[in-house]
């Protein structure tokens, strides 16, 4: 069994920037484990642009934009290895790890950071009636075979859900002569960014149809229609409402799912709303030494805010296998999520913390406009702002200094809130 | 055309036709096995409870009666000697009102009658200490330890892959349309080939009335009788460990719950007459159906995190009985029709029955050669550590995982691939490997078991399909694309 201060989970925008932040903070033994053949994760079958605004200050392609992170990791030396995959976790870190080269080979951690992202959630989450031809997709498996392996998924297609990856392939297919027909969403409003929207239907003259569905799925051997109706307001299906559309694919873009089976085998306690782990404030887990950043965590909107996520818990990671310690750190304040917030990450925060405030991430569940977010310490609200507008497609953040806290030594629970005035 | 002959000719590669090849390849005799789709169990066989019956349900003195206890009697010795997942983990039908015990009675003196062994009648409680979830409202059930689950596509591949090495041809995407009666036996023509055979069975599913009646005056109808099933995350696999049936009402068996022997939970089915043989979608009113159902029987399923539904058909025969034996009309010509529920228990049975019966006819002698077992696909999951390192020392592609959700290596999809029989199609290798079969449904894997099958059998990506032919997954090259 071979040993490592911090073994990274994942080489995607958060193994990546976990490592150069451990790496920078002074933690020398690190090893990334990536199941794929390059580092870079999901970022490479991204080819459009828009990354790295908030990083980087310029706009970047995926592909881009992971290779300023896998640069770093390359110029520090930080040692990763690729077609690696981790098969379980043990609770006191012990990793059981399959490759070609090395067989099947168990690695002792200091510090496991878990950066496995997410996957998308399939047609049969969905309960889609109707046949089961060839042509459904997820909206990232398209995405993979067109922009990785170049290959035409489709030429006819119907798009369920308004995700941002289903957004992106609507421009993405039309670019490459397919005809897009229409987005069909579920929800009264979409679950992806503004500015998807805007660029990748509007710009192409795509329709998206809010409270609506597919109801069946058309053909035996290739998809050769849907058809959509109307919801109502429990999004049950309107009867009269049909309308079918003819085409050869069906692209899903109906949520990601935090990918945490690893997470499960160690024993990581899960957060029921956003399917990753529960985490206080260095991003630590319930098991002492395990940390999670990234998509795995919670689904991010934007990879900036991912690679920003996953630099504190490389640091904390560092911190964590240089200190020696084994009792987790205990995680004394709960934040909780109510009235329009739907979570938040970190769950915990801890007053013992080193960091000088914490940055507070969450979705509310609903569209708001003109709405204010609040924060109370037990009946005091100390933290009060009006926002123009809230989506759950797009993720929130709050800072809360630790200073404030002083005044409030009993305090057990912060509570983060919409509120109408 | 294409000119075969063949002393005995099968037409159906599902799980009946497959299990009559097996047997009939003992003896020294051409035979080959005909099949409409690209591979084996691709119609009824491929979608169904997946359950080994223990026997109790048909009538006494019926042909599903003495094949259905037969067949269980056989799978144990048959799943150890050609390799496929099989457990005999008992299964419970459940009674809800003391008004329905005399039906509970009844059901156990039928299972008597049946020879079915070590049937016993529990009060609720003692149901309750077995499973913990089944509902306060459950007051009795009968219980029979010697009901099991199976792999039906395990049990299927093995049977074919066994009648293929011991000599069976298998004939993929060839229909039969027409059968003439000739002086020597039968000409089956399909589109491109005609095949000319002395003995002809007639396993074809849910067209075995299509194919008896294009020889026999004495019609048969076949109904298809849909079924809808819910298949859960193997997170809920262990929410029980016996098959939960309801007590059986006017349309079938009701609902059950159980789980599967790869430790996914399935529940299902319904059961709808239907009038086209192919219609196999589900309907939203009857996946709700199951939801409902599944809940007077069994507490707390959790319906979130259902990963598939899916739907088959049950080739329900108007007697109600299965129709096995030689046409009395048709000299030469064997029936294995209307093989529904407990067609999947009774295969092994019925293989063994019909091939004696032409082996007789024929007056052929056995085989000394006949190959008794086959090795299923290796699973590298149940091998120790040292073991694991040790395969993929020896081949490095079980190193590589490839459905990260169910842990299938290359290694494995690769074997699924170039064995006997192997997979040509993706649901091929999902059969074979569940590669796709888990909770990302294929997201991730499928665009590399595409790579796969595409080297392994020099096909280009854009001809690699599903499942039959015309289920392409590529619509074509990227324009630019290399």
């Amino acid at each position: 069994m071979t040993e490592h201060d911090i073994v990274i989970i994942g080489g995607g925008p958060a193994g990546l920037a976990a490592a150069a932040a451990a790496k920078k903070a002074g933690t020398e033994d690190i090893l990334i484990l990536e199941r794929e053949g390059h580092l870079g994760g999901i970022l490479n079958q991204c080819i459009h642009n828009g990354f790295g605004l908030h990083t980087f200050k310029e706009e970047l392609t995926g592909p881009e934009y992971a290779s300023r992170y896998i640069d770093m990791i390359e110029k520090e030396q930080i040692p990763y290895k690729l077609n690696t995959m981790v098969l379980s976790i043990s609770s006191d870190r012990v990793l059981t790890v399959i490759n070609r080269e090395e067989g099947l080979i168990q690695i002792k951690a200091g510090a496991v950071i878990l950066a496995m992202g997410c996957r998308e959630r399939p047609r049969g989450a969905l309960n889609i009636p109707g046949y089961r031809p060839a042509g459904i997709y997820s909206a990232g498996t398209a995405q993979r075979l067109m922009n990785l392996d170049g290959y035409e998924v489709g030429k006819e297609v119907v798009i369920l859900g308004s995700g941002d990856i289903g957004l992106i392939m609507a421009r993405r297919m039309t670019l490459e002569g397919a005809k897009v027909k229409v987005v069909a969403e579920l929800m009264p409003y979409s679950g992806g960014l503004k500015r998807n929207i805007v660029q990748c239907l509007d710009d192409y003259g795509i329709p998206l149809k809010l409270s609506h569905t597919v109801v069946e799925i058309h053909g035996k051997e290739r998809v050769t229609g849907v058809t959509l109706a109307a919801v109502d307001e429990k999004r049950r299906p309107v009867p009269g409402t049909e309308e079918y559309y003819s085409c050869d694919t069906l692209l899903l873009s109906v949520g990601l799912i935090p990918e945490n089976e690893l997470s499960k085998s160690a024993g990581v306690d899960l957060d029921q709303i956003t399917g990753g782990p529960v985490v206080n404030d260095c991003l630590e887990t319930s098991i002492s030494g395990v940390f999670a950043c990234g998509n795995v965590l919670h689904v991010h909107d934007l990879v900036d805010y991912v690679s920003e996520e996953a630099a504190l818990a490389g640091r904390s990671a560092a911190a964590y296998a240089g200190s020696q310690k084994e009792e987790p750190s205990s995680s004394n304040i709960r934040l909780r999520a109510v009235n329009g917030v739907r979570y938040t990450v970190p769950q915990f925060v801890n007053r013992e913390s080193e960091a000088e405030q914490w940055k507070i991430r969450f979705r509310v569940s609903d569209v708001y406009r003109d709405r204010y977010i609040s924060i109370y310490y037990g009946d005091e609200r100390v933290y009060h702002k009006k926002k123009k507008v809230l989506a759950p497609g797009e993720m929130e953040q709050v800072a809360i200094k630790k200073e404030s806290l002083e005044k409030y030594p009993d305090l057990a629970e912060i509570v983060i809130c919409t509120e109408e005035d | 055309m294409k000119e075969l002959n063949y002393d005995a000719a099968i037409i159906g590669g599902g799980v009946t036709g497959c299990a009559i090849a097996r047997e009939l390849s003992r003896y020294q005799l051409n035979i080959c096995v005909i099949e409409r789709e690209e591979d084996v169990c691709s119609g009824t066989s491929k979608s169904n409870s997946a359950i080994v019956h223990a026997g109790y349900d048909a009538e006494p003195g019926s042909l599903k009666a003495r094949f259905n206890t037969e067949g269980n009697r056989m799978m144990g010795d048959l799943s150890e000697a050609l390799d496929f997942s099989f457990d005999r983990n008992g299964s419970l039908v459940l009674c809800f009102s003391e008004d329905d015990r005399p039906s509970l009675n009844a059901l156990y003196e039928k299972g008597l009658k049946n020879g079915v062994p070590e049937l016993s009648i529990l009060t609720g409680d003692e149901v309750r200490a077995m499973e913990p979830s089944v509902s306060e409202t459950v007051v009795a059930a009968l219980y029979a330890p010697t009901g099991g689950i199976v792999c039906p596509f395990g049990l299927t591949i093995a049977l074919a892959e066994n009648a293929c090495d011991n000599g069976t041809d298998f004939l993929f995407e060839t229909e039969i349309e027409t059968i003439n009666k000739t002086d020597s036996g039968y000409d089956l023509i399909s589109s491109d080939k005609i095949i000319h055979a002395t003995y002809v069975v007639n396993a074809a599913g849910v067209y075995s009335d299509q194919i008896h009646n294009m020889v026999s005056e004495s019609k048969l109808h076949i109904i298809p009788r849909k079924g809808d099933y819910c298949l859960l995350d193997k997170e809920a696999g262990n929410l029980v460990s016996h098959t939960i049936f309801q007590l059986p009402g006017k349309m079938g068996k009701g609902v059950l719950v159980t789980p599967t022997v790869h430790g996914n939970l399935l529940t299902g089915p319904t059961a709808i007459n239907v009038t086209d043989k192919e219609e196999t979608s589900t309907t939203a009113q009857e996946l709700a159906d199951i939801m409902e159902k599944a809940a007077w029987g069994v507490n707390n399923i959790p319906f979130r995190q259902v990963i598939t539904s899916f739907s088959g058909l049950r080739a329900h025969e108007e007697g109600d009985d299965f129709v096995v034996g030689e046409v009395k009309d048709a000299d030469g010509f064997f029936d294995a029709a209307g093989m529904e529920s407990p067609g999947l228990s009774s295969a092994p049975a019925v293989g063994v029955y019909l091939a004696e019966q032409i082996a007789l006819k024929a007056n052929a002698k056995k085989k000394e050669n006949f190959i008794e077992t086959r090795k299923g696909i290796i699973n590298p999951q149940k091998l120790s550590l040292e073991e694991r390192g040790e395969l993929i020392k020896k081949d490095p592609r079980y190193g590589t995982i490839i459905c990260r959700c169910e842990g299938i290596s290359e290694g494995e999809i690769a074997d699924a691939v170039t064995r006997t029989l192997g997979a040509v199609s993706v649901d091929g290798v999902k059969r074979r490997v569940r590669a796709g079969m888990g909770r990302c449904q294929s997201g991730f894997c499928i665009p590399k078991t595409m790579e796969i099958l595409a080297r392994e059998t020099g096909r280009n990506m854009e001809d690699i399909c599903k499942n039959r032919s015309g289920s392409n997954l590529l619509t074509g090259k990227r324009q630019g694309g290399e």
